[in-house]
């Protein structure tokens, strides 16, 4: 390769190789297998961003195109070659018609733009509130998810179960928001944008599921160390199966342990431990808030926050030391013997 | 193009005087436009948490307006100028009396104040942990007190070499950078004035 | 028509005199030369570019697979505060104020700088601050005990830093560090303002002012504006954390949000802060090595002033996933929308110079085609941002962290790259290896993309930031893994840069008073250049005075 044309090659393989970057990325964006790609909207909100990314992502890459393919073109062609005089080009100061029109067309493109964007933000925050709406207020902590159904009397933490909804006869689920301490950010990628949890200030959202199934995602504020293990996950049902989960809910804690010695010991052992001062089993003495509520934790399928399945195994590993999990979390290693241990964890086990 | 001597561009002729701006003025400005930037940020959480506190006391119960001190303060700003015109004009004896009389009013204007809180603290029983018009209201007078300070040191150090006799009319553009100073703590006074003790009672 | 008087090289005839190393020492820290306290502020600056550079390292590490155990999410959440914190205020601005403080003198045929004790002072108060930062690995109680580096993020949100989530003082070490570095900051841009607008030699107006002096300028009207909000949150938070008050404490009706409006009232211009100098070395590179005056000066001014105003009234789209209601969000979305017209104006007057010109692909020059490619694509993804819609799924997550690291590492640092290369040669007298720099170029430019072009990709599938581990499954472990690869390419290119660096300085070939025929009057005086700088002041007639020295029958002052 001669001297003149290494800086082509170079130029052009550096351009290449960004123009296939780019095309490359889109594409295994859209193809990704991700339970979290924004890319794959399941819930209006969701829907109506991934239509202006649309149209915004085609209409900043023309510019790049446009503007990229005249920066390389002008590397090229105006490149200095080891012949050439030593004479200096024309001198070119400015142009007053040329400024005039590139301020003009970008402003062109900028309010374009903007009045898309305006529509989604009216469609997304202006909508009036539907009467068949789902109320479900979030309470975000250090480091899980408090939900509460204020109309339904259904208090649970970290798994928060909704009912799809029809478009013929819309039943999305409003979520109002604030924080017991720090701030978080609720984000479901699938299901809608991203709203922060912050303290003193309510937020609210709304999504509306069409399909039923699991929707994963995290807080997206740092609040601290654990703040990557303060996962979300969205159970989207049927009407028929939502109303049958919100039934179990709505029940206390069964007092009736059956022949099951090692629960009613666990139990024992829970209500005359410091277990009270932060958890509630509704129907029992324990009425603590700063923790999760317990009352039916065995029917879910993670705990601490979605980072932990929810095992024997792992409750017991847990309840010892959750730092082993968790560093950072705010539960302490309770300090019980393998005895109350396993008794213990028999009783939450009870728990559905 | 490379030669071993560096050529640098001259003109003998001399165009019309290059005349550019006095460098302790135009510093002074800069000064002056960061820290109003500060200020700025405490007149906006005063404005905004008017009305927020959780508990009393309210400013409208325990603030009075301070038209001692304030009219210490502003008239302060007229013999700090009355002291730079004098030195201008080669006056220094005035010049030494509108040092004095500036730092005497800018001296009282502090003593009103520190008055002002002992009275807040101890009979109203509002500090700066009260509730957040306590936090709002400290932080913001005090912080223009802290100002106040300031100037009243660089003020005595001129006063002092103006007493010394060392004070030429060659400083004047250096006192007048320093008045300028001490006429922005008066404006941010006349601005502390009206959002605290007129609009937010 | 000027005359000219050619002046011998500036014969410092202290160097024949040797001098212990104490001596040599004791100059630089009592010096209140511009040039040398510039060179202090790029030093300084280099070594926290290393040593931020160690922290992102160690970061990928963590997060190259999931579930790893590299580091503690302690150590973690530590090493995200300290790099963003140590990049911005303990790189970024030293080295960008370094290179202003060496050549506005220069460039505008002053002597110094129009306070050069301040200047001095500004610059041991910058440095003290970045030791305190670093000291507190060493010295600070934090959340875990003792040795605890601040973990709060570079933008310590509140309530987390208030005292009963952030306790001991690992916190106050940050806002100290920071508090100092801000006052430096605004000392420097008092002196460079005040340098600008008093200082000027015999003839230059400022619309004969460089590109680069005019950038600077606004740079520094800009730090006036906007350092003070972050001066004055630190207060407010330092007095919550020790007096009990109640700025930021929503147990007492305090606002979390407001913090936030004020640090980014602070934030949003700083990144403009940033990147302006990067606008002002590629605005004096592009011309000289197109061998074409820049297109449209007045345009380039009036677009950086814009710039710089516009760019205080965009702060909140930091905060769209606040709630701040659909009004608030609207206003935001148009005003940063706004910004992209006078950024486009800048990109197509570079463009328009390199049109019809004479491109010389030397290092710098390299350096600062990648600053054009890469910059456009930031403001690109800038757009995209702005978009508040996109942004409520892709706040906080790498599609952010990328954007911003292109602009970092993609503008800011490669156009810095590109002044090293160029002014170097002013600065020692020596001119640096083409050779290593061509090698510097193409690995960090490998390393940059893999690292921050794949990064888009985690954003738009839902990882959020600031996490210190991930589970599988979540189809972000093949990004991540490329993401790490990228740094080290890009250690290996930092590591040719200080090598070709220190290595030239003994050993490159001599570069004399103007090695790359440019035209601005740095180069009219001597490498190094006399501690006096000129030896009579100069008078210019036009915006390129040396332009019209080597081309008498065609001066610029013809046309302007």
């Amino acid at each position: 390769m001669t001297k003149s044309f290494r800086p082509i090659a170079g130029i052009s393989a550096f351009l290449i190789r960004r123009m296939a970057c780019c095309v490359f990325l889109f594409a295994c964006t859209t193809r990704a297998e991700s339970p979290t790609n924004i890319f794959d909207p399941a819930a209006t909100p969701a829907h109506s961003i991934f239509s202006v990314s649309m149209l915004m992502f085609s209409v900043t890459v023309s510019i790049f195109l446009i503007v990229g393919s005249l920066l390389l073109y002008a590397l090229i062609r105006f490149r200095h070659r080891p012949g050439d005089s030593a004479s200096e080009p024309a001198q070119i100061y400015g142009s007053n018609q040329i400024e005039l029109s590139w301020t003009i067309i970008p402003i062109l493109i900028v309010v374009m733009l903007f009045l898309s964007t305006t529509r989604i933000i009216l469609n997304t925050e202006s909508i009036p509130k539907p009467e068949s709406a789902i109320d479900v207020v979030v309470i975000g902590h250090q480091f899980w998810w408090e939900f509460r159904y204020p109309k339904l009397g259904v208090v649970t933490a970290n798994e928060l179960h909704i009912p799809i909804s029809d478009p013929a006869e819309p039943t999305p689920t409003y979520l109002a928001m604030s924080s017991a301490d720090v701030s978080h950010s609720f984000w479901v990628p699938r299901l809608a944008g991203k709203m922060d949890v912050i303290p003193n200030r309510i937020n609210t959202m709304w999504i509306d599921p069409k399909e039923p199934g699991l929707y994963l995602g995290q807080c997206s504020q740092y609040c601290g160390t654990q703040h990557a293990k303060m996962l979300l996950r969205v159970y989207a049902q049927s009407p028929e199966d939502f109303y049958a989960w919100v039934k179990q809910q709505q029940k206390p804690a069964n007092p009736d342990l059956g022949n099951n010695a090692a629960a009613a010991e666990g139990r024992t052992v829970f209500l005359h431990n410091a277990c009270i001062n932060c958890h509630t089993v509704a129907g029992t003495a324990a009425t603590g808030r700063f923790g999760p509520d317990l009352t039916h934790f065995a029917s879910r399928d993670t705990f601490a926050s979605g980072s932990i399945k929810n095992t024997p195994e792992n409750l017991k590993e847990w309840i010892d030391d959750p730092g082993s999990f968790k560093p950072g979390a705010l539960m302490p290693p309770m300090h019980l013997n393998d005895h109350d241990l396993i008794a213990v964890t028999a009783y939450l086990t009870t728990l559905h | 193009m490379m030669n071993t001597a560096s050529t640098i561009p001259i003109d003998a002729q001399l165009e019309p005087p290059w005349v550019l701006p006095n460098r302790g003025t135009v510093g002074m400005v800069c000064l002056i436009v960061a820290e109003a930037a500060i200020f700025m940020i405490f007149f906006v959480s005063y404005i905004f948490y008017l009305g927020k506190s959780l508990t009393g006391p309210y400013p409208a119960q325990v603030l009075e307006l301070p038209i001692f001190s304030t009219i210490c303060l502003l008239s302060s700003s007229f013999t700090v100028h009355f002291a730079v015109s004098s030195l201008r004009k080669g006056k220094f004896r005035n010049c030494t009396i509108g040092l004095a009389a500036t730092v005497l009013l800018g001296s009282l204007f502090l003593l009103e104040t520190a008055r002002e809180w002992y009275h807040l603290i101890h009979d109203e029983g509002l500090t700066i942990r009260t509730n957040l018009f306590g936090t709002t209201f400290y932080s913001l007078v005090g912080l223009h007190a802290t100002h106040v300070l300031v100037g009243l040191i660089m003020l005595s150090i001129a006063l002092g070499i103006s007493l010394g006799g060392r004070m030429k009319e060659a400083h004047s553009e250096r006192l007048e950078v320093l008045s300028l100073y001490w006429h922005f703590v008066d404006s941010i006074w006349v601005a502390v004035f009206l959002v605290v003790y007129v609009i937010g009672r | 028509m000027a005359d000219t008087t050619p002046v011998m090289e500036g014969i410092d005839e202290s160097l024949a005199v040797e001098r212990s190393g104490f001596e040599v020492v004791y100059e630089w820290v009592t010096t209140v030369d511009h040039k040398k306290i510039g060179l202090m502020y790029i030093a300084y600056a280099l070594i926290f570019l290393v040593i931020g550079g160690l922290e992102a390292t160690l970061m990928r590490i963590q997060l190259a697979v999931p579930n790893n155990h590299f580091v503690s999410p302690q150590v973690f959440n530590q090493l995200f505060t300290m790099h963003g914190t140590t990049m911005v205020f303990f790189m970024g601005m030293p080295m960008l104020f370094g290179f202003g403080n060496y050549l506005i003198p220069l460039m505008i045929g002053a002597r110094d700088m129009a306070f050069p004790r301040l200047n001095a002072f500004s610059f041991w108060v910058s440095a003290f601050g970045g030791l305190l930062l670093y000291f507190s690995y060493f010295g600070a109680s934090g959340l875990y005990g003792a040795g605890s580096a601040p973990d709060v993020g570079w933008f310590a949100y509140a309530p987390l830093t208030a005292k009963a989530f952030s306790p001991g003082h690992s916190t106050d070490y940050w806002t100290l560090a920071v508090f100092l570095s801000g006052i430096g900051s605004i000392g420097t841009a008092l002196n460079i303002v005040t340098t600008t607008i008093c200082m000027r030699c015999k003839g230059m107006k400022m619309s004969r002012m460089p590109l680069l002096v005019w950038l600077y300028l606004v740079m520094s009207s800009m730090v006036f504006i906007a350092v003070g909000p972050l001066t004055a949150a630190q207060i407010m938070l330092t007095l919550d954390r020790y007096v009990g008050s109640h700025f930021f404490d929503t147990q007492a009706g305090g606002s979390a949000v407001l913090w936030m409006h004020y640090f980014w009232i602070f934030g949003h211009p700083e990144v403009y802060i940033l990147v302006l100098p990067a606008f002002a070395f590629a605005n004096e590179i592009v011309p000289v090595f197109s061998r074409k005056a820049i297109f449209g000066y007045p345009a380039m001014v009036a677009a950086s002033i814009a710039i710089g105003f516009i760019s205080l009234s965009v702060w909140a789209h930091h905060m769209f996933t606040v709630g701040l209601g659909p009004a608030g969000n609207t206003f935001f979305v148009f005003a940063t929308m706004t910004i992209s017209v006078p950024t486009g104006i800048k990109i197509f007057n570079w463009l328009a110079t390199i049109w019809g010109g004479k491109v010389h692909f030397n290092v710098p020059m390299m350096f600062c085609v990648g600053f054009l490619f890469q910059f456009l694509i930031a403001g690109l993804t800038g757009i995209m941002l702005s978009v508040a819609p996109f942004d409520w799924q892709v706040s906080a997550s790498y599609f952010v962290v990328a954007h911003f690291h292109y602009v970092l590492v993609g503008a800011i640092v490669f156009a810095l790259f590109g002044a090293f290369y160029y002014w170097y040669p002013k600065a020692t007298g020596r001119m640096m290896s083409e050779t290593l720099g061509k090698w510097h170029f193409w690995l960090f430019l490998i390393g940059f993309h893999l690292t921050f072009d794949f990064m888009h990709i985690p954003g738009l599938l839902g990882m959020p930031r600031r996490i210190y581990t991930y589970d599988a499954g979540r189809g972000w472990e093949m990004w991540n893994m490329i993401v790490s690869i990228g740094a080290i390419f890009q250690i290996i290119g930092v590591g040719c840069f200080v090598f070709n660096m220190v290595h030239s300085h003994y050993r490159g070939k001599i570069g004399g008073h103007d090695p790359w025929d440019a035209w601005t009057l740095e180069w009219a005086t001597s490498s190094p250049p006399p501690s006096y700088n000129f030896a009579i002041e100069p008078t210019v007639h036009s915006r390129r005075p040396l332009w019209d020295l080597k081309h008498p029958e065609d001066p610029d002052s013809d046309y302007e």
